[in-house]
């Protein structure tokens, strides 16, 4: 075999660069997204696999209760806390940095949801 | 006759179609599905025995004749809880208004302009959105971002407005406003509890939904009402505060020809 000396290192980097993604993954390099819990309550809304999945679809199932049918502002968690179903005035209340809450999935997730353009932080506001 | 038959047949076939056609048009015209549509529709006409809520205003413009500085605290209530952004005076085409002071002249164009007092001439006529109890920027909106609630306001759902202004084209009250640039540099002071608008997004008056649902009243009305330059209530409740007042006094709307019903009333 002609230039055995480049071929076989060529494919060797080669075979390494394709599989790179695989390996990485299984060398724990990509890091997991660990978003800060809050230490005001300990229980949220609903629980957090339901949560983590569909936090957004509940957002808008409340905003069309209280906008459009005239729903209640208050709601109740499992444990009987009260709370204001509010992105703004509720969520914020205990998930209030956004930096390590939100931005912590959404980025690992690649997601760029639009809520900062009108919504925002308490701190922001100071 | 050498074309008889054919004479015939086009007869018999007008016939027939007369035949099915008639009763039809005849059956609508009984149900009453083809009126003129002056009493409901067209005209100032209110619609009779109206059920549910319909909130709105009376405002006194003699109260706010006499205190000059009592207007411009009611704008500033208003746009510094809703995060409404300045643009300064010199920008008119960019500025965004939930409520604001007009002319005599200008708020009500309907009315002659012939031979007005001074009097009613200088008079700051405190104008927002009418709350109309027949919208036309609610037909006008193409996602339904603006739409009638059932209190009688007409509510505007910010994340469903994608900007096409058809609203603003529709509202004879100039009551809504476009976003033209990013607001948030423009805000004095934000209030925490209020999202603020993103560009491309129309604004108005919401009534202060967030307030009532509060058991409060709208912000303008609450700075203004022991000078007793605002009033508000349920026009549908005989013994509402509003609805004492339009009996007592005598009270005008604006445009009332457009046929839009509005639920702002003013004592001139």
């Amino acid at each position: 075999m002609y230039d055995k000396g480049k071929i076989i290192p060529g494919l060797i980097v080669f075979v390494g660069l394709v599989t790179f993604p695989i390996w990485y993954g299984f060398s724990g390099g990509g890091k997991l997204p660990n978003p800060e819990k809050p230490t005001i309550a300990k229980q949220c809304v609903l629980p957090t696999a339901e949560m983590r999945t569909s936090h957004m679809v509940l957002l808008n199932e409340w905003r069309d209760d209280i906008v459009r049918n005239g729903g209640t502002r208050l709601g109740h968690t499992e444990d009987g806390t009260e709370y204001i179903r509010s992105f703004q005035r509720g969520c914020l209340k205990c998930h209030a940095d956004r930096k390590k809450f939100c931005d912590e999935c959404h980025t690992y997730a690649a997601v760029n949801p639009y809520c900062w353009d009108c919504h925002f932080q308490p701190k922001e506001a100071n | 006759m050498d074309n008889s038959r054919r004479n015939f047949l086009k007869i018999a076939g007008l016939t027939a179609i007369a035949g099915i056609g008639a009763p039809t048009a005849f059956n609508s015209l009984l149900k009453g599905e083809a009126r003129a549509g002056m009493a409901e529709e067209g005209g100032a006409g209110e619609a009779a025995a109206a059920a549910g809520k319909r909130y709105g205003f009376v405002i006194d413009t003699k109260k706010f004749a006499e205190d000059q500085g009592l207007a411009q605290k009611c704008i500033d209530v208003c746009h510094s809880i809703h995060n409404v952004p300045n643009f300064g005076a010199d920008d008119k085409k960019d500025m965004v208004k939930w409520i604001w002071v007009e002319n005599f002249e200008h708020a009500f164009p309907e009315h002659s302009q012939y031979k007005v007092s001074e009097e009613v001439e200088k008079i700051p006529v405190m104008t927002l959105c009418n709350h109309c109890d027949n919208p036309p920027c609610v037909r006008a909106c193409p996602t339904q971002a603006t739409f009638k609630n059932p209190d009688g306001i007409v509510m505007m759902d910010f994340h469903r407005c994608i900007g096409c202004r058809f609203c603003m084209a529709a509202c004879p009250y100039g009551a809504r406003s476009f976003n033209w640039r990013d607001p948030r540099p423009f805000i004095k002071t934000l209030n925490p509890d209020y999202p603020t608008r993103m560009r491309g997004v129309v604004e108005k008056c919401l009534m202060c939904y967030e307030r009532l649902a509060e058991n409060k009243i709208p912000a303008c009305v609450e700075v203004s009402q022991e000078a007793g330059g605002m009033f508000f209530g349920d026009l549908n409740d005989p013994d509402s505060e509003v609805s004492k007042l339009l009996k007592e006094k005598f009270t005008i709307q604006r445009k009332p020809a457009l046929g839009t019903r509005p639920s702002i009333f003013y004592i001139i």
